[in-house]
């Protein structure tokens, strides 16, 4: 469970004072906390733990990594809920 | 040889283990430390690619694996209580406690929710002022930061609903606690790739000059464990103890520093009890006391839990290298993932779970012990 997941960075966003993203993977775009890397730029690739991007990647190593896990089926976490659709309210970005 | 050829670096992989085969020249055995490693070295079968002198163990870095039962037991007090929403990440919840396991609460009524990140936590304490909130803090140093974060949010953002269970542990402490063992037969370690991008590898150096064990931090792919073990081969060929990199294009020394800053800001450092191990000192993360009012072992007394764990289970010793699953009198027969009995079973990155996944229980125990013992006796 401590596999983090490459993906790219789509969007950037403020969201309750804390810097966010739309990070993509594969076909499943999802939300991550840009806090421990505030540097990145939209179009960079980051490696996610959790929601949260632990560290920058090349797209090369990002491409690998995500055929990897892909491979040994490690991207369940990516399928967890999105907390908007179990009944909280969205917080716009 | 059949995984070999099934993976796509093949060729390159073979050359690797060719450089292994030059450099053995005694018998050394390796413990990879994180659960992850384990996965993808057995589902490609790398240990059967190995020389025989070689012999790989599989070391406690499956967070859900060394998760105390009496920790499980606590957490499922908490989640059938009616005004609480307990939220965990979703590999939990099928982990078995003392009376049965998350699913089994939420199939009873109990509000039990997976979430993707910590933070989802917060917009659903928002969304349900008159609930409280708890999240099943488990993990290594790679999810600390993120732990660590619902935290101090919930505390900046005045979110009161909103507590932690934590059960965090640290894995430079389980490497002294496995060398420091009187019956200690590793030699070498493959570091954790991503709990070093957090935490960068200086950790290690110590470790490894303390104990003159060699210690390659390195990733999880086929090609990265094949080559994270010629590295540490060479070091123990030639005498050498040193912590090197593997993983550099992920990681550097330092790792990532507004992570660790944050995560010292909200943990301190204490004993922690592993599943399997016992109590190893300083070896997790606990809240600090300005955080008192989001732990959750404050704020529910779910009074003395006993707990009492399988007499057969010898995930004790696998975990700390002594042991391989054929050695245990219950693999693939009382316990598999659906019935566990004890730590190294109950995840899929646990050594029991791997073997089992990847059909290893249906192999030949004797066989399988003459491949990974032949020549360390």
């Amino acid at each position: 469970m401590c596999l983090a997941i490459p993906g790219k960075v789509t969007e950037l966003y403020e969201q309750a004072g804390m810097r966010m993203a739309k990070v993509q993977f594969g076909g499943i775009t999802r939300e991550a906390c840009l806090e421990y890397v505030p540097e990145t730029q939209v179009g960079q690739y980051v490696l996610v733990h959790v929601g949260f991007a632990i560290s920058t990647v090349d797209e090369k190593e990002a491409r690998r990594t995500y055929e990897l896990l892909e491979e040994m089926d490690q991207l369940t976490e990516l399928n967890a809920p999105v907390v908007d659709e179990i009944g909280s309210r969205r917080e716009k970005p | 040889m059949k995984y070999l050829d099934e993976y796509r670096d093949g060729k390159l992989a073979a050359r690797i283990v060719d450089e292994i085969c030059r450099v053995q020249t005694k018998p050394w055995v390796i413990m990879e430390v994180c659960g992850g490693q384990t996965h993808s070295i057995v589902k490609h079968g790398l240990d059967h690619l190995l020389p025989q002198g070689i012999e790989l163990v599989h070391g406690p870095g499956c967070p859900v694996c060394v998760t105390p039962l009496e920790m499980i037991d606590k957490a499922h007090a908490i989640a059938r209580r009616p005004n609480v929403i307990f939220c965990s990440f979703g590999d939990m919840l099928r982990v078995p406690g003392s009376d049965g396991d998350l699913f089994t609460i939420k199939s009873q009524g109990g509000d039990v929710r997976i979430v993707y990140s910590p933070l989802d936590c917060l917009k659903i304490a928002r969304a349900n002022p008159d609930k409280q909130v708890v999240f099943f803090a488990i993990g290594f140093e790679t999810t600390a930061p993120a732990n660590a974060m619902l935290a101090h949010a919930a505390k900046q953002q005045g979110v009161k609903n909103v507590s932690i269970l934590v059960s965090h542990v640290l894995v430079p402490p389980a490497i002294a606690a496995i060398l420091s063992s009187p019956d200690n037969r590793v030699q070498a370690f493959l570091g954790p790739g991503h709990v070093c991008a957090v935490m960068g590898y200086s950790e290690y150096e110590p470790l490894s000059r303390q104990f003159r064990v060699p210690i390659v931090i390195t990733g999880f792919e086929p090609l990265d464990l094949l080559q994270g073990i010629l590295m540490a081969l060479q070091q123990l060929e030639s005498g050498r103890a040193e912590v090197e990199n593997q993983y550099s294009r992920v990681l550097g020394r330092d790792g990532n520093r507004p992570a660790q800053d944050l995560v010292l800001s909200v943990f301190e450092v204490g004993d922690r009890n592993w599943r399997g191990i016992g109590t190893i000192p300083a070896s997790g993360y606990h809240l600090r006391a300005e955080y008192a009012e989001h732990d959750a072992e404050h704020l529910f007394d779910v009074g003395q839990i006993a707990t009492r764990e399988s007499e057969i289970c010898i995930s004790g010793e696998i975990l700390k290298g002594n042991k391989k699953p054929h050695d245990c009198p219950a693999f693939g027969k009382q316990c598999d993932p659906q019935h566990p009995l004890g730590a190294t079973m109950v995840s899929a990155e646990g050594a029991c779970a791997a073997y089992y996944t990847y059909g290893r229980h249906l192999e030949q125990a004797d066989k399988l012990t003459s491949i990974n013992f032949a020549g360390a006796a």
